[in-house]
């Protein structure tokens, strides 16, 4: 069973937000890390980057694939999580406890855009 | 599924060990088991097995046999003895690669097996046939005949004797092979491979290479995918068709010159590989490591410090025993010399690297 979690929102290439005021916590579902297997490298955007919707902002790495993320929201990037860069692995352990970026949102009203809990569930067990 | 692939006598098997299966080469194959990393890591360390029985087979005999198979491979067969095992290529007139492939000399006097990739099986063919014109031969494609298993890593001599009862496979020098049988049905084994271990390759009818592979199953040896043969030959620097060879890719500008015999009376190719060994090439494939975590992958561009495209990584991984990033790429001959740095681009970033040696492992053999 892939675990998700209520009160996230959550993208369709499998990203998830958590709304923390205007800032939106971003990572990758634990779908997507079961999907791609030992993650050994992930590729971050840099703090102050600008990012729009569904733009490409830096890619897992396994030892067969990779794989693109892509920002739910836009906004500026104002913090990257450098464990989980140092530590890809952490990912796999608990894709939910270990964001990626943290985004200050330039139009928060995206999120409506973006899927519940039980949205994301039913597309994960299509 | 909207492709028909083909499946190997081991697929219930691959299927009941909860194997994660993905279209190779036409057919249903296994990509790993418990993951490409812990697999590997077995061969290298242990031993592995694998179920290759896609690869294709083709059996030449007749009085031309011998003068046949020179003429369409480029290593020379004369001088050695039935029981030995030589590598090389069947290339297209102007230089570019049908196939890579193994050639066995049997103990059957004038009879040869071909081994080959199973994307190429019926282009190979087809070609072995267009070519055999003139020569007094029988071509008899047997792949969906035999089943192949490899036993690959330092403990594979062990597996054959102690868990297959196989002795005579001690006695086998790497690149030679013995007639033997299992469930008295011919077998083929040969100590050979493509992960830069010593190991065996073993090729049985599909029913006894599945009984072949539940011995071994039974007896702990450990089953091992697709993923792992491809970053264990990688690191050998070893090729794959379709990344390091391919009909635009000569066995001159893959640097595996060594297997195509100049002096040869004659084989199909062989002006055109003159013609490049004597003027050079105007690419050729080299090793390159970066200094990042970061995976160069097959297609990503090769660039110098200003984003001048110089060539296209053809396969690339982190490297699983080395920990390190490193890369087969084929690039303009005047940026191949060792410690040249080159960029290359992985998404929107480039990293610089150096050309470095292509066997990023040292193999293990046995001599």
């Amino acid at each position: 069973m892939n675990k998700i979690i209520e009160g996230l929102k959550y993208s369709e290439t499998h990203e998830w937000v958590r709304v923390e005021g205007n800032v939106a916590v971003i990572g990758v579902t634990d779908f997507a890390q079961k999907e791609m297997g030992d993650i050994t490298y992930i590729d971050c955007p840099e703090v102050d980057d600008e990012l729009e919707k569904g733009e490409e902002f830096g890619a897992l790495e396994s030892v067969k694939a990779s794989s693109d993320l892509f920002c739910p929201v836009s906004g500026v990037v104002i913090e990257v999580n450098n464990a989980v860069v140092d530590s890809p692995e952490l990912v796999n352990s608990d894709a939910f406890a270990n964001w990626i970026i943290k985004i200050e949102m330039s139009n928060p009203s995206e999120l409506e855009s973006l899927m519940d809990a039980s949205a994301y569930k039913a597309l994960t067990e299509k | 599924m909207a492709e028909e692939f083909k499946r190997t006598c081991l697929y219930d098997s691959h299927l009941a060990l909860g194997a994660q299966m993905s279209p190779f080469a036409g057919f249903e194959m296994p990509i790993q088991y418990k993951g490409i990393t812990p697999e590997h890591l077995a061969v290298r360390k242990k031993a592995g097995m694998f179920d290759v029985s896609h690869m294709g087979e083709v059996f030449v005999s007749g009085p031309d046999a011998e003068k046949y198979v020179n003429h369409i491979f480029t290593n020379e067969l004369r001088g050695y003895k039935p029981g030995k095992i030589l590598y090389g290529m069947m290339l297209y007139p102007d230089g570019g690669v049908v196939d890579d492939l193994l050639v066995y000399r049997l103990f059957e006097p004038g009879s040869f097996l071909l081994v080959i990739n199973a994307a190429n099986i019926d282009k190979d063919f087809e070609w072995m046939q267009k070519n055999s014109e003139g020569f007094d031969v029988t071509l008899d494609n047997a792949s969906e005949r035999w089943g192949q298993i490899a036993i690959q890593g330092p403990e594979a001599e062990n597996i054959m004797t102690g868990i297959l009862g196989l002795d005579g496979a001690a006695d086998l020098g790497f690149y030679e092979y013995e007639e033997s049988e299992w469930n008295s049905n011919r077998m083929i084994v040969s100590r050979t491979g493509y992960t830069g271990e010593d190991g065996f390759e073993l090729y049985a009818t599909p029913e006894d290479t599945v009984s072949l592979w539940n011995r071994l199953l039974e007896a702990g040896v450990e089953p091992c995918g697709l993923g792992c043969r491809d970053t264990l030959r990688f690191e050998a620097g070893l090729p794959l068709y379709g990344d390091e060879l391919s009909a635009n890719i000569t066995p001159i500008e893959a640097g595996l010159g060594t297997f195509c015999k100049l002096d040869k009376e004659e084989f199909i190719g062989k002006e055109a590989l003159t013609v490049q060994k004597n003027s050079g090439t105007l690419k050729k494939l080299v090793g390159i490591e970066i200094a990042d975590r970061a995976i160069p992958r097959h297609g990503y561009s090769v660039e110098l410090e200003d984003g001048t495209v110089v060539g296209e990584v053809t396969t690339g991984y982190h490297s699983i025993s080395l920990d390190k990033s490193i890369c087969f790429a084929l690039v303009a001959t005047q940026y191949s010399a060792l410690g040249t740095p080159l960029w290359i681009r992985i998404r929107k970033k480039t990293f610089p690297g150096i050309v470095v040696k292509k066997r990023f492992y040292q193999t293990n053999y046995k001599k």
